[in-house]
Formats: C-alpha cells, structure tokens, sequence
C-alpha cells in the first residue's frame, strides 16, 4: 500500500497557510489536552473513551489516580477556560475524535481549526471564517442567510411559525417514514439536513447564520421580531458542512442550565447522563471576555481544494 | 439476541422491523453538526415485498433477522410447492407460490437457484442472473437475418417467453438474463 504523497504535500501547504494567518494576526497558537476527564453533555455527540488496556492487571498503587479519559469532541472547554485566564485571542489546529462518525464526510478522528476572537461578535467573525474559506477552498462566492430565512426561500415554510404537529406533518410528507419520540428540533435538524442543505450551491460558500434559539449550545441568545435566536453561525459549500461559530455565552449560570437541559433531553431520549465539567463554569465565573469562537474541519476544506468526495482521500494516511 | 446498530447499516442488511424482516436498499448518514444524526434509508420489506422510505436515529439498534440466502438445487413441484436441496446437506425446503412468484417462469429441474430462508423456511427465490435453455416453441425465422430487427418471441424449456432474433430456431439453446428477461446470445 503506498500513500499519496501529493496529498500530503497539500495538507502540508494547507496547515502552514492557516498556522501563517493566525501568526501575522498575533493570535496564538494552543496545545490543550487531547485527553480528559470531562465530555460533552450535548444529547447527540458520543465521546471516545481512553484507558489503560492493562489496568485490569495492574495493580494501582494510587487509587486517586486514574489514567485515561475522554477524547476531546473538540478543543472548546479547554480554551475557554484559557481565555477566562486571560490568554487573549488563541487557535488551535489539533485533532478532534467523535464516535459513531464514519462517512465520505465523517471520520472518528479529523483535524479541527477552532479560534477564538476577542470583541468579535458572530457577523465580524463569520467574516475571518469567509476569508479563510476561500483562501484554502478557491471557492469565492459567498451567500448568506439567516437560518429562517434558509427555511422560506428553500422550504417554503417558517420554522417559528410550525407548531410540532404541522412540522410532523410536513416532515413525513418530505423524509418519509419517521422515528417515535422525535423532538421539535430534531424535526428541524432532519429537514434543514435533507432538504434545504442539498439545496446550497456547491461553488458558493453558503453561511447560515441566527440559528433557533434551542439550538443555541453554547452561542448568546437574542431577541429579533419573530422571536429567539441564537447568535450561531454555520459555513457550507453545497450540502458539506465546513464550520460552525458562537458568539459565546458569557453568563456561567445561563451555560450551567443549557448542560443540564441536555441531560434532561439525554433522560427523554434514553441516553446516558454526562457529568457537567464544573471547572468550566467556574472558569466562566471568573468572566469571559466578550468574544466569538468557531471550528472549521480541515479536512473538508482539503477536499474541496484538491476537489475530492471522500475524506479518505485527504487524510495523511489513506485507511480507507 | 444478536443486534444490528445505525452504524452497522448497509445495502443488504438483514434486520427485523415491525416484527417483519427487511432488507436495506439504500443507506444515507445525514450527520449534522450539531444535533440529532440519523440514517435515512430505503428497505424492502421482505415478506410483504414493498419499499418504503425509513429514517432512523443514528444509535437504534434492532434484531438481526435470521434471513440466509442460500445457494440451492431446484428439485421438482408438487404442483403446490416448490421443492430445493442444499446440494451440501442434501436437506430440502418447501417453497409456496407466494415466495417463488413471478420467477417460477425461470425454474428448470436441477438449476441452481439463491433461496432466501426465514428462520428456515423460504421467503423468496432468485434464479441465476443469467441461464442457458432451449428453445422449445417459435416462428421459423428468416433465413439470412442476422440482426434483431424487432425480433420474435420464444417459449423456453422452463416456460418463460422471450423475445428473441428472427435466426433462432427451436431446439437451439440460448443464454437470457433473467433481470430483464432479455435475451443475451446463443449458447
């Protein structure tokens, strides 16, 4: 099995790119750990666990200490809790594991671009996110629209306006047969993801911005006249999600209650329960500075540079 | 009690929905960002035959059906069933009308045949993609016609008709794909 060198090559070219960018912007370059001892709560993201494949014939002398952890689902934690610190604008440019992922667009383990801005808010920041898109994709063009806007123009439907029994309804009449027990957001997230994203232009980077205010994660909320959004932003090229930004939460208690609430909707949806990592809340106690924050996956932006439908063919080992 | 997950979905699989054993045609993983992934897929319901759109969350899992699709040799009817042998195990099954269907046309005394077992009985059968029969019944063709033109049809040994060309004359055997019913080449 040989390996495709000119690919390498390109990713090569691509990191420096990225790693130049950020350090004539003087933002600084991150390492935090790959490994911890906290996850995520969000109800649809499973982490990868770590131990010691020879613990159970080990004996441990320290019984506090206990190797392995999480594998990161993405550097977010660990660096909000540096910039509580007082570390100013920071990226990092590291590995990111997430289970149950494996498609021509998805792979368990894959390279993530994730920085934050001090006074950005999302629209200044979706900006940085454009121009890096186009610098490493060669794709220029750019659409943007707000998530409900996504829905009229491309659905014919206004997600504020739904009640749960005409989103059914209409989802149903789109997907086909559907699962028991689906949230409203779930609903949502079904239909953005199989009607409206095929839709996106795949020679135009499309940003998808004010997000419903349910799907708000880690993203400030606000009010606009049709109700509640969250200042979250999303980038697409055709149907391939690239990127996806906050303009982030302050408020520690506010971010205490959105772990819980996913817990709960981990309880409803018969998943496990994750303990909160209360150092982040404690970090967010301290105060965040006002500032915006987004992910971008690498390698998609590989594929589109290099014009390949498969993330097997930009990763640094082929593996099939 | 052996289970399938979201992850493990593939064109072929084999599991039970509804109490009802299905097959997927089709398998999309719609995996967004943030939020619910789910499998969106097209299976084949394999006792009642239809096809049907079905999204699943990503995660589920469900029983694997005890389906086999078993290479066997196509023994004789009774009139009423028909009969299979593991050419291995020299063991027989018994297929009804309704599992064999519209491919009894293709059924030749001693063919090979992919027999579908549902927790051992068979549910459907699939004769060989392409088999060699002789014509039994057609139109004296043309002398000299070597092209299809619009051709003729013929009745084969197992008694499925084609159409074939005008120079094919009975006692002749020919190679079909049973696919499309068409005919391929004299044998």
């Amino acid at each position: 099995m040989t390996h495709n060198i000119s690919v390498l090559k390109e990713r090569a070219l691509v990191l420096r790119l990225i790693r130049e960018y950020f350090h004539q912007q003087r933002v600084m370059e991150v390492d935090t750990p790959l490994l911890n001892s906290y996850t995520v709560t969000d109800p649809y993201m499973t982490a990868l666990r770590v131990e010691n494949y020879r613990a159970e014939e080990q004996v441990i002398d320290n019984a506090d200490f206990v190797e392995g952890g999480y594998l990161q689902t993405s550097p977010e934690y660990a660096m909000k809790k540096l910039l509580c610190s007082g570390s100013g604008d920071i990226y990092q440019l590291n590995k990111a594991f997430r289970a149950d992922e494996k498609g021509v667009n998805h792979r368990s383990e894959f390279t993530m671009l994730e920085w934050y801005r001090l006074g950005f808010d999302d629209i200044r920041l979706m900006q940085e996110v454009i121009y890096i898109v186009q610098r490493v994709t060669g794709i220029q063009r750019v659409r943007v629209m707000s998530y409900r806007d996504a829905f009229l123009s491309l659905l014919q439907c206004d997600p504020y306006a739904l009640s749960l029994d005409e989103l059914k309804t209409k989802s149903c009449e789109l997907v086909g047969e559907l699962p028991e027990n689906m949230l409203f957001d779930n609903y949502l997230t079904l239909l953005f993801a199989t009607q409206i994203e095929p839709q996106f232009n795949p020679d135009e980077i499309t940003m998808i911005y004010d997000f419903p205010a349910s799907q708000a994660a880690l993203a400030r909320v606000e009010e606009t006249s049709y109700g509640k959004v969250a200042k979250r932003f999303e980038a697409y090229a055709g149907g391939l999600e690239l990127a996806n930004g906050f303009y982030e939460l302050q408020d520690a208690e506010v971010q205490l209650a959105r772990f819980q609430e996913d817990n709960q909707t981990r309880q409803t949806l018969g998943y496990p329960e994750i303990p909160i990592d209360m150092s982040l809340i404690k970090a967010l106690q301290q105060g965040l500075p006002d500032c915006a924050g987004v992910a971008v996956g690498v390698d998609r932006l590989l594929m589109l540079r290099l014009g390949k439908t498969d993330i097997a063919e930009v990763l640094p080992m082929y593996m099939g | 009690m052996a289970t399938y997950t979201t992850n493990d979905f593939r064109p072929g699989l084999k599991f039970m929905l509804d109490g009802e054993p299905v097959a997927i045609v089709e398998n999309n993983f719609v995996r967004p960002g943030k939020g619910q992934a789910f499998a969106k897929t097209k299976v084949h319901y394999l006792l009642s035959g239809r096809t049907v759109e079905k999204t699943f969350k990503s995660g589920e899992s469900y029983e694997v059906a005890d389906v086999m699709d078993t290479e066997m040799e196509y023994l004789y009817t009774d009139g009423e069933h028909f009969h299979f042998m593991d050419p291995n195990s020299f063991e027989q099954v018994a297929a009804d009308q309704s599992a064999v269907g519209d491919n009894v046309k293709w059924l030749k005394e001693q063919d090979a045949c992919s027999v579908t077992l549902f927790n051992g009985t068979p549910i459907s059968i699939t004769p060989p993609n392409f088999v060699v029969q002789e014509v039994v019944e057609t139109d004296p063709g043309l002398k000299g016609d070597t092209s299809g033109s619009g051709g003729k049809p013929a009745t084969l040994e197992s008694g499925a008709v084609v159409r074939v060309p005008l120079f094919v004359q009975i006692g002749e055997k020919i190679k079909v794909d049973t696919r499309n019913g068409e005919y391929v080449s004299r044998a």
